[in-house]
């Protein structure tokens, strides 16, 4: 296996992908909404429960490569107990560092959290696999929206 | 000149020496690549014949006095007869020059279709088809209120005749079928469909594609109404393609593009439209790409169709019994009869991360659900790998994706 590789599949998201956290719908979630990812079939539905400005509850069920399911693993544990300003804001990190935007410094709070997504950060080498690691993200977003009648597509 | 070709000694293709005629290799050193289904390399003469056409001999087709112009014509025109010979059409106007096989089997689609297709009327195709071959049908359905009805293939992934048989009916006005799967490989039997079909009044589009680079094709031997292909899955350049169709046919369908080069008299009040192929081809045609096309005619007809048809399915032969001593992997079944494309699954790995491992092995395949997705549902899938043949494809290319596969094993499943 060349290092490249490594870099991309990292034990943890080899972990995440084979047994994926909080995949599980939440039976009377505030927000819901599905990703699509017309290229590589891959579906996701993220939901969510607010209490007021706080993630209470948040989790996932879908199809998809390691890559994003791993990713929507990962973003429900962090997201778990989060203001949505701080969701946010580890969104536009993430989507920033995997995707070469700039990078704005987080609140030290938050800094742990950043970190443990930075695994997924691999794929910025992989133009063609960004897109899986920013899915859930996504469609987290689309579901602070009100969730989208329509599936959020990546194309 | 038919003895001579009987008398020509028979030359197996020695895929490692033409590797040499495609530079791609040159230019990727170790490159493994599996994916002439998708697109195939071209080999240096369509490349500097391309070049060599715009520096020598290029100006408009069928439009100047002046002798460039002529000659530029002269070689669009050489081109349209070389296909005709390629396929064996019985006239080189049957010959319309298109974009490719999406444009078209939707020329018919439009053209025809609005024509020939009335409320009520059913259109069949194959569960096995590219999107190309089954989004126009389904719009030129839903447009006259036709219906479109899919036969499906059988357990073994081969065409099921019996199940086809029972769909046709008199409504039947179309039968559209693929040639050779893009996802299977499998060999559709495109005689016996189009005697069916003809039997019941209804006209049959063969879509090539897949086949055109691999095997012989006589478009009168099918006995079938129209056939598509793609230069580029020919060896040929990208965006030149074919539609040949019986003139009968090509005479009776309206315009569905229109603009220079394809009128005879345009006043206020009418426009007389010329005569196919000429009808069907408004705009400056793509003139380079359509001798880019011939050379790649010419460069197939020289290792001989039946000698690519030999080598690709000895290394088919090959593959299968490779990729299936593989533990967890499935190949898709593609009946008895099957050609040079291979898809298949590893037990729950998403084809595309296979596909990224393969790729960092230096092996070159297609993940997801190659535009067929009718397929794949019914498959209950959300795609395959697929692994597709080219004549500098050797044992060795799939050694090495076998070996890929099973790094890939390694790492998701250990």
């Amino acid at each position: 296996m060349t290092m490249d590789l490594r870099e991309l599949y990292q034990d943890i998201i080899l972990d995440h992908g084979r047994h994926p956290r909080n995949f599980r719908p939440i039976e009377h979630a505030t927000h819901t909404a599905k990703g699509y990812n017309p290229l590589c079939g891959d579906r996701v539905t993220v939901y969510l429960t607010l209490d007021a400005d706080r993630i209470a509850d948040v989790s996932f069920e879908g199809r998809g490569c390691a890559i994003s399911t791993a990713s929507s693993s990962l973003m429900t544990e962090v997201l778990k107990g989060k203001t949505l300003a701080e969701a946010r804001a580890l969104f536009a990190q993430f989507h920033a560092k995997v995707t070469g935007g700039e990078v704005h410094e987080l609140p030290e709070a938050l800094e742990e959290d950043a970190e443990r997504l930075d695994p997924l950060t691999g794929v910025k080498a992989y133009p063609a696999r960004v897109k899986c690691a920013t899915l859930p993200w996504h469609a987290f977003e689309a579901a602070l929206k009100g969730g989208a009648a329509e599936p959020v597509k990546t194309e | 000149m038919n003895d001579l070709a009987a008398v020509k000694p028979r030359v197996a293709l020695d895929p490692r020496v033409l590797r040499r005629e495609f530079p791609i290799y040159q230019n990727n050193p170790g490159l493994v690549f599996l994916d002439s289904g998708a697109s195939a390399q071209k080999p240096a003469l369509v490349i500097d014949g391309v070049a060599e056409f715009y520096r020598r001999d290029y100006a408009n087709v069928h439009r100047g006095v002046y002798q460039l112009s002529q000659r530029s014509t002269d070689a669009f025109e050489a081109a349209r007869e070389a296909t005709r010979a390629f396929l064996n059409a019985a006239d080189a106007n049957e010959i319309v020059f298109t974009r490719g096989a999406t444009e078209s089997i939707n020329l018919v689609a439009q053209s025809w279709g609005p024509a020939f297709v009335k409320a009520g009327d059913e259109i069949i195709v194959s569960d096995l088809e590219h999107h190309s071959n089954f989004v126009p049908w389904q719009m030129l359905c839903e447009r006259m209120g036709a219906r479109l009805v899919v036969a499906p293939t059988g357990a073994d992934g081969g065409f099921d005749l019996a199940a086809f048989e029972a769909r046709l009916s008199p409504r039947t006005k179309m039968v559209a079928v693929t040639h050779v799967s893009n996802v299977t490989g499998a060999i559709l039997p495109v005689e016996r469909i189009t005697e069916l079909a003809h039997a019941k009044g209804a006209r049959v589009l063969v879509d090539g594609c897949q086949a055109i680079s691999r095997m012989p094709v006589d478009v009168q031997a099918i006995g079938c109404d129209f056939y598509a292909f793609s230069g580029h899955k020919a060896y040929g350049p990208s965006g030149i393609g074919v539609l040949w169709g019986r003139y009968a046919l090509l005479v009776a369908m309206p315009p569905w593009q229109t603009g220079g080069g394809m009128i005879t008299q345009v006043t206020a009040a009418h426009t007389e439209f010329q005569d196919p192929p000429h009808r069907f081809e408004a705009g400056t045609p793509d003139i380079s790409g359509a001798h880019g096309l011939k050379l790649a005619l010419d460069f197939i007809e020289g290792l001989g169709r039946d000698a690519i048809r030999e080598h690709e399915e000895d290394l088919t032969g090959y593959a299968i019994d490779r990729l299936s001593r593989i533990p967890d992997l499935d190949l898709l079944p593609g009946g008895q009869r099957r050609l040079s494309v291979l898809s298949f699954t590893l037990n729950g790995i998403h084809p595309h991360d296979v596909g990224t491992v393969l790729d960092q092995h230096g092996v070159a395949v297609r993940v997801g659900h190659h535009c067929a997705q009718p397929l794949m549902d019914k498959l209950g899938i959300a795609g395959t790998v697929r692994a597709s043949l080219g004549v500098y494809n050797d044992r060795d290319d799939i050694d090495a994706l076998a070996a890929a596969v099973e790094a890939c094993r390694e790492m998701f499943l250990r």
